[in-house]
């Protein structure tokens, strides 16, 4: 490793902060859809929604919180698509630096944008009731898992990013991800599901990670489900990055 | 044509080739550029220029041959080729969204120069950039754009620059302006490599010219040299002299005809 990764990286990082702290519409926007969702689903869907639960906001969110790390990462893709198309990854690949700090860089302001987005979501959520007696601990897994589940996205969103030809391409790939929880028990229990859309609910990793993070804030015992949750995490991760950094090998070769 | 002072090159390119697909691209391109020089590797679109520049730049893998800058090959040597040069111009952004200072602030700290903000006050000065410094650069017009993408390129103080078509796209005012700084460049001492398709451009600034045609180099001369290739001007009722573009127009359109296999046939069909 390059003996100024680190300075590299965290001048790089000073760069992409300064970028989003320019145009923080475009984490508001981000934002606007979760919220939109979150909305809907409590004021018009909500009332015909059985959750066993009384309070449908605290039912919802882990599942909104997911959505806008979805969300969020398209414009992480999107800005590396500008750096790749705008001829500044080239500068910064042609300098005397450590050449993976201009994609760590990326990946640690993908980081720091999905955690303002979710910091927005979860203060609209308290406005609309959202009520949790999670501890410390709790909230420190929770912000864990979300962590981990942001930058396994950010790594997928980095494979558009650097290999998209439009930036239309480059943010297209996360509305299937975004899709993903409607499918899974973020907003409706999976039991009411019929057969083969129930055993695809609860086998694909929104529902595990929704259920985990519901089960922290709720204060219920988390049993297995969390380390589902965060061995999906880890799987997405791994798969992610080894595809990226081929991605990103045949862009510098 | 080889160099003439003593030292060895600081830009040194034998028998490259690169193919993108089955379109070749360079087929054995050679050069040498001594050291305090300015030359311009001057060919149309999509003659290879910016393919040459992002081979010497560790951009881009050559299939064949062997590229030096500043005595380091350009693929086993790659950190200690990217310490010697900066690359600027069409393919090396600026950023648009941090102010001009910022960018020169942003290049000398991942430079890892001594004190980024006085040499980025100090370059805004020498650039006529001072009052501009704290503005967005897409605010920026595109002379002022270039001047501070070349500004950033002499951080650091490389010796060999990389300027990759610096004045495409620019109005007249603006050429002239980029002109004037790499005029400033060549008489620091730095070693230029300037692309171009712009002959007037090659015949300003230049103190050898290559010409890429066909994916190779078929002349390479001072501008001296490259008009006596041409018969001497006859004289008729005026006297005119060949210009550039003359040459180069029957240079291309001589090896066009013949594949480009006829490296030395240039300018024989009177």
């Amino acid at each position: 490793m390059n003996k100024h990764f680190f300075g590299d990286t965290a001048v790089l990082l000073g760069r992409s902060l300064r970028h989003i702290t320019r145009s923080l519409d475009t984490i508001i926007t981000t934002t606007i859809m979760p919220i939109a969702f979150m909305l809907l689903f409590v004021y018009v869907f909500g009332g015909a929604i059985t959750t066993g639960t009384g309070n449908y906001v605290n039912y919802l969110l882990p599942g909104i919180l997911l959505i806008t790390i979805a969300s969020g990462i398209s414009y992480t893709a999107f800005r590396l698509f500008l750096d790749m198309k705008g001829g500044i990854f080239e500068r910064f690949q042609s300098m005397p630096i450590a050449r993976s700090s201009v994609l760590w860089a990326h990946v640690l302001t993908s980081l720091v944008a999905n955690l303002i987005s979710i910091v927005v979501v979860v203060l609209v959520a308290l406005l609309m009731g959202f009520r949790t007696g999670a501890g410390v601990l709790a909230w420190l897994a929770v912000a864990g898992i979300l962590m981990l589940f942001t930058l396994a996205l950010t790594w997928i969103a980095v494979i558009p990013g650097l290999s998209a030809t439009s930036a239309d391409g480059a943010s297209a790939f996360s509305y299937p991800i975004i899709f993903l929880p409607f499918i899974s028990s973020a907003f409706v229990p999976t039991a009411t599901m019929p057969g083969p859309v129930r055993a695809f609910a609860e086998n694909q990793p929104v529902t595990s990670i929704v259920n985990a993070i519901r089960d922290l804030f709720t204060q219920q015992p988390v049993g297995s489900t969390i380390w589902i949750a965060l061995a999906w995490c880890v799987g997405i991760l791994i798969v992610a990055y080894i595809f990226a950094m081929a991605a990103y090998r045949r862009k510098i070769s | 044509m080889e160099t003439t002072s003593g030292q060895a090159p600081v830009i040194r390119v034998q028998g490259l080739e690169k193919s993108y697909k089955k379109l070749e691209v360079l087929r054995g391109v050679d050069f040498d550029v001594a050291r305090g020089s300015v030359f311009a590797l001057l060919g149309s679109n999509g003659a290879g220029k910016t393919t040459v520049v992002r081979i010497l730049a560790t951009l881009l893998k050559a299939d064949g041959g062997t590229a030096t800058v500043n005595g380091f090959d350009v693929v086993t040597q790659a950190a200690d080729v990217r310490e010697s040069f900066s690359l600027t111009g069409q393919f090396a952004a600026v950023d648009e969204i941090l102010t001009g200072r910022e960018n020169l602030v942003l290049v000398a700290k991942l430079r890892h120069v001594k004190d980024p903000g006085a040499i980025a006050d100090g370059l805004l000065d020498r650039f006529s950039l001072a009052d501009a410094g704290g503005r967005k650069v897409s605010e920026y017009s595109g002379g002022m754009r270039r001047r501070l993408d070349i500004a950033m390129s002499l951080i650091g103080n490389p010796p060999v620059i990389f300027l990759d078509e610096p004045t495409t796209g620019l109005d007249p005012q603006a050429r002239l302006e980029v002109w004037q700084a790499v005029r400033e460049l060549a008489a620091h001492g730095t070693t230029v490599l300037l692309t171009t398709q712009y002959l007037d451009e090659a015949e300003q600034l230049a103190d050898r010219i290559g010409i890429l045609h066909g994916g190779r180099i078929i002349v390479n001369g001072t501008l001296a040299e490259l008009k006596a290739l041409l018969p001497p001007a006859k004289v008729e009722y005026v006297e005119k002299q060949p210009t550039l573009e003359d040459v180069f127009l029957a240079l291309v359109g001589d090896t066009s005809k013949d594949g480009g296999a006829g490296d030395t046939s240039v300018g024989a069909k009177e």
